[in-house]
């Protein structure tokens, strides 16, 4: 009895253990989507919703990846401790701005509507933000970073075929050139806007 | 009339074949990236820009904010109706792009909606089935026909542009808008010149409506608003040019590629 009961324990461990479940790139847009929609549509201040949306963009934003394709041909002249401070100073910067965008929104329904397999590294999925009576209805692209299919994470979103993170990147690049691609001024910019 | 058509083709023609370049999609692609548009008169577009924000404060912002609480059916007739006219713009440049099927699609667009949807107040093709409305323009076709963009260029009051989408702009004046046509350039003593730059403003003011958050947002939380509104402008012209709004076509992975974070 002993021995049958260890045996089938030692059956739903293995099986749970063997089974590593990757997780579809259009199924965590949906879930990520929806637990924005949630906090939006909590009845708590926006600084608190502000503070919630960080938590989800720090789990499901790839922040490291975005700020180095945001930072474009410049990444290379950085040294180690730069890169660290880079990191550090554009987590900050996005966070900021991301939520801050995001938390104008209330309740935004957005319904995810396919998926695109472009290569094992990425996926594009399709979405609609559903229009309201103030704004006219969204088509939202997300790039999904799928290389670990076990931890998809966002890299862009695409809105109208506008693609934020290379709107980012041109922004960042017109700021070094205009100071001789002095990487301290953008360091300074960016501290600057995280901190007011 | 003749003489002005003549004008139109002639300028085309000249520019097509001096473009001195095929108009094959990945060229045209490239040379339409955002990046390869050089700001050569950067500091004058930055204070072009700094004075349309300042006029947008003082005269688009208030009117779009109050234009915004109309009744939804109202806006949505006015926008209709304001693309109704762009279609007189766009069925001549469907010709110019060798689109036959669309220009004859977008006249039978413009003649239902003028007619049974008054004065395109309803988007009664939209209803019966018709194909999404893609606007073009002589930028646009000029693009189509392999001519690079130029310089990027702010303009005043309207805005971001490039120096092929204004130099092409010039041909709306001399006889590539009908309605141009019928209201500023011939008296028909039906309509005036009113009604044309009425018609300009009102297009502008449901812009500003349409994308207020959106403008509000992005100028709040960008680190340089001048560059971010001429990178979304570049990507608008890129995605409408090759008439797409798919990112990945037109995005080169492989500057994503090489960050590797997992």
């Amino acid at each position: 009895m002993k021995i049958k009961k260890f045996l089938l324990v030692l059956f739903f461990y293995t099986l749970a253990f063997t089974n590593s479940y990757s997780l579809e790139p259009d199924v965590f847009v949906q879930s990520t989507v929806n637990r924005a929609s949630n906090v939006l549509s909590k009845d708590i201040s926006k600084d608190e919703k502000i503070n919630e949306l960080k938590v989800i963009a720090k789990e499901t934003v790839d922040i490291r990846g975005v700020g180095f394709y945001s930072l474009g041909s410049a990444r290379k002249n950085l040294d180690q401790n730069q890169k660290i401070k880079y990191s550090k100073l554009f987590e900050s910067y996005f966070l900021k701005s991301f939520s801050s965008r995001l938390a104008e929104y209330t309740n935004p329904e957005i319904e995810v509507q396919g998926k695109e397999v472009l290569n094992k590294n990425y996926t594009i999925v399709n979405s609609l933000l559903v229009g309201t009576s103030d704004r006219p209805e969204v088509k939202i692209d997300w790039r999904i970073y799928t290389k670990n299919p076990d931890n998809p994470l966002i890299r862009d979103l695409i809105i109208e075929g506008l693609s934020l993170a290379r709107t980012q990147k041109e922004e960042f690049s017109s700021i070094l050139n205009s100071n001789d691609g002095d990487i301290n001024i953008l360091f300074k910019t960016l501290e600057e806007f995280s901190n007011n | 009339m003749f003489r002005k058509l003549a004008l139109i083709v002639t300028l085309f023609l000249f520019v097509a074949f001096n473009a001195n370049a095929g108009s094959d999609g990945e060229l045209i692609l490239k040379k339409n990236q955002p990046n390869e548009v050089k700001d050569c008169f950067e500091n004058l577009n930055r204070a072009t820009f700094a004075f349309n924000q300042a006029l947008d404060g003082i005269l688009f912002q208030p009117v779009a904010s109050a234009y915004r609480v109309l009744p939804s059916p109202i806006k949505t007739g006015v926008s209709n109706s304001l693309d109704n006219l762009t279609t007189l713009i766009t069925i001549p440049n469907n010709i110019l792009q060798g689109e036959l099927k669309k220009a004859g699609v977008n006249s039978g667009r413009f003649v239902i909606n003028t007619t049974v949807g008054i004065l395109g107040f309803v988007d009664v093709a939209q209803h019966l089935g018709f194909p999404e409305y893609e606007k073009e323009d002589y930028g646009q076709s000029l693009a189509t026909m392999g001519v690079g963009p130029g310089c990027y260029l702010v303009l005043p009051v309207l805005g971001p542009s490039t120096v092929r989408d204004t130099s092409a702009s010039i041909v709306s004046l001399v006889g590539g808008d009908a309605w141009y046509n019928i209201t500023v350039t011939n008296d028909t003593q039906h309509f005036s010149d009113f009604d044309y730059y009425a018609s300009r403003v009102t297009s502008g003011i449901d812009f500003r409506a349409k994308n207020y958050d959106a403008i509000e947002n992005l100028e709040k939380n960008s680190i340089d608003f001048y560059a971010s509104v001429k990178s979304l402008y570049l990507q608008d012209r890129q995605q409408k040019i090759l008439n797409t709004n798919k990112i990945i076509e037109t995005q080169d992975d492989s500057d994503w590629e090489e960050i590797e974070t997992q």
